[in-house]
């Protein structure tokens, strides 16, 4: 999947965003998360922007843009299928779901599907240790999975 | 007289099918032509019964659990709504032994109410706290937490009136508090659920802690795994903001204090407080080398409560009570109630809040039910994935800080993961170290390095490398991440590591080579 995004356009979304969260105390996480919601990623062309609103080198900017896992410097696929890997779901079967899972769609972790449908991220921990095998499609969160709801799940992404 | 249906809107009810059961309700509704109203409340936190959906029925709450969209419209049909039998029905839900047996004292209302209607909030006891606050002086306020005996609940157990009070003493022309919502720990879910489920509890604690100390403005730092306790959050700040219970004058007091959340962005080492002050401050989360405290040179160099959601959330309790009430639960020098969290491979997952002292044993077989698989227990780790595991040989070590510290353990953030028999403990291990590589913020050698020698060294053993010059290596190399990291996570990580090498020494032998047939 590719998308064009025009790079003047890129730096005049990027000044828009900055000047809407530049009055926050330690604004560069707010920005770059809002940049990303903007983009679906933190777009290169979009660094020596922020850098230059903020009076910070472009080099700092970078450093705290890669310093954090949520932050891509790439599109992700359509849906981003996150499955977390923690103790918990570990204790539960969580390392043969997740060999399930990579199989059903045929890529490793931080990869995207072929036909850009989804991109499987790990995480650590959602919070649902009480009911793991745990999984956040989209932003909505699935416990207790099994075979049968892995399958239905990547289905549901893959659509 | 509408009839109040309860369904969660807790992430792990969600995570089992809440929104659907809520949808399917109310439809049913509407079909029949009832009245009723849907409340969504937070959760119990008994989640192999989530989702849970509750009826009041005179003045009683009648549970039925677990329901699925598609048992709705026999429940129905069953006369759910005047608490009818029905093979889901639970009976009355206070009832229940693992609700009963519990002293909710920081979870009083979680589940109960709805967690954005203030007024609920105020019927259930809320806001006493913050009214007393008001009424006295930021000293006498520092004492009453002091006195109570409360330790910080983050993990490292530091008393959190001493914390209040070195702020209160520091100069500084602003001053904030921190709330560590950086909730990591693989077995926690203690945070998520308080600022899904009561929110205004955190609220009103970080309003407390700003007339405390004489703070004006409150960050909520929380995880971007989070998005449904961000969205709670968020909304029932603006509500208090509305309320009068921030804002330039906190309940007409003409103090003022405010708050905002903010999120992070997938860092572990973020829940290590100097390197959350880091990333609120838009720099790489990267600790800091104290001294400075950050209770004197925090967040923007200025004076910094940093607490944990769950300390700043038994504040208002302890102010509502008084101190003496807080400080007669427990043992030893382990105050109060924890919230214990049940997790992992175990029958009866969830939430249970208790006064500290009882056996761990007794907390994974008879409260948690045992494995969840029906296999035997082989391990629990407790405190993250930087606990220790233990094995049933230690089961009846009571839960406090001191007798976990004793065992080379910690209790952490009270999360508490089952393992049965299956586990591996040399994968766990490994893991450890992985981990620990991957999350490390690389500021310091014995962490950054000796994390992904150790995943190394496990491997060696794993493959029968000189394996027993490899158990040396690795116990060494596991010393000097102990003695020469500077945060916890460098520092910890030998926890899991050296238990699992004590304790499952078994798992640590290579398998033997099997040899070719014929």
């Amino acid at each position: 999947m590719t998308i064009h995004i025009a790079e003047g356009d890129i730096a005049a979304r990027t000044r828009s965003i900055v000047a809407d969260l530049r009055s926050l105390e330690g604004p560069l996480l707010p920005i770059l998360h809002q940049v990303q919601q903007e983009f679906g990623y933190v777009p290169q062309q979009a660094l020596p922007v922020i850098a230059e609103e903020l009076n910070l080198s472009r080099a700092e900017v970078h450093g705290v843009m890669t310093f954090y896992h949520d932050y891509r410097d790439h599109p992700a696929g359509r849906h981003v299928l996150k499955l977390c890997r923690a103790e918990a779901c570990q204790s539960m079967g969580g390392d043969a779901l997740a060999e399930r899972i990579k199989a059903l769609l045929g890529i490793d972790f931080h990869q995207t599907t072929l036909d850009g449908s989804v991109t499987l991220e790990a995480v650590y921990c959602l919070g649902l240790c009480a009911c793991a095998p745990s999984a956040m499609l989209d932003g909505e969160v699935y416990g207790r999975l099994d075979d049968q709801l892995a399958t239905e799940l990547v289905a549901e992404a893959r659509r | 007289m509408t009839v109040k249906i309860y369904v969660p809107r807790d992430a792990a009810a969600l995570a089992l099918g809440a929104e659907k059961v809520a949808k399917a309700i109310a439809q049913e509704i509407v079909a029949r032509g009832l009245d009723a109203e849907i409340v969504r409340n937070g959760s119990r936190g008994m989640f192999w019964l989530e989702p849970l959906v509750e009826i009041e029925v005179t003045g009683k709450r009648i549970g039925y659990g677990p329901v699925k969209a598609m048992d709705v419209p026999a429940l129905f049909d069953a006369g759910m709504l005047s608490g009818g039998g029905h093979p889901l029905c639970l009976g009355e839900v206070e009832d229940l032994p693992f609700l009963k047996e519990q002293t909710r004292l920081t979870f009083a209302r979680c589940g109960i109410t709805d967690p954005l209607s203030l007024g609920d909030y105020e019927a259930h006891g809320g806001l006493a706290g913050l009214r007393r606050a008001v009424s006295m002086t930021p000293v006498e306020i520092v004492k009453e937490v002091t006195d109570s005996g409360l330790r910080g609940r983050g993990g490292a157990g530091f008393p959190t009136g001493i914390k209040w009070k070195t702020v209160l003493d520091a100069s500084g022309e602003r001053k904030y508090i921190v709330c560590n919502a950086d909730e990591g720990d693989s077995g926690t879910f203690a945070d998520r659920m308080i600022m899904e489920g009561d929110p205004f509890v955190l609220i009103e604690g970080m309003a407390i802690a700003g007339l405390a100390t004489g703070a004006t403005k409150g960050f909520v730092y929380t995880r971007s795994e989070y998005p449904h306790a961000i969205a709670v959050m968020s909304e029932a700040i603006g509500i208090a903001r509305q309320a009068g219970i921030l804002g330039p004058s906190v309940l007409g007091s003409g103090r003022a204090f405010d708050i905002e959340v903010r999120t992070g962005a997938g860092a572990y080492v973020c829940g290590e407080e100097t390197a959350l002050l880091n990333s609120l401050e838009g720099k790489r989360g990267i600790v800091r080398a104290k001294p400075p405290l950050p209770a004197h040179k925090g967040l923007f160099d200025c004076p910094t409560v940093i607490n944990n959601v769950i300390s700043l959330a038994s504040v208002p309790v302890i102010m509502e009570r008084g101190a003496a009430f807080y400080r007669d639960f427990g043992m030893g020098r382990s105050r109060g109630t924890i919230p214990l969290q049940i997790a992992g491979n175990v029958r009866y997952g969830g939430l249970y809040e208790t006064a500290f002292g009882l056996s761990l044993g007794d907390i994974v077989d008879r409260i948690g039910g045992g494995t969840r698989t029906g296999r035997p227990v082989k391990a629990v780790q407790v405190g993250g994935p930087l606990g220790a595991y233990f094995p049933r040989a230690l089961f009846d070590t009571p839960f406090d800080y001191e007798s976990f510290a004793a065992k080379d353990g910690l209790i952490g953030h009270a999360g508490i993961v089952v393992f049965d028999d299956t586990a591996d403990m040399l994968k766990q291990a490994r893991f450890a170290m992985e981990f620990c590589a991957v999350e490390s913020c690389g500021k310091c050698t014995p962490c950054r390095i000796g994390s992904t020698r150790g995943v190394e060294t496990v491997d060696k053993i794993a493959r029968g490398i000189e394996p027993e010059k490899n158990r040396v290596l690795l116990g060494d190399l596991c010393n000097t991440m102990k003695f020469g990291s500077l945060c916890a996570l460098g520092g910890f990580t030998p926890y899991p590591v050296m238990s699992a090498m004590t304790h499952f020494p078994e798992d640590f032998v290579p398998a033997p080579v099997v040899e070719a047939a014929e």
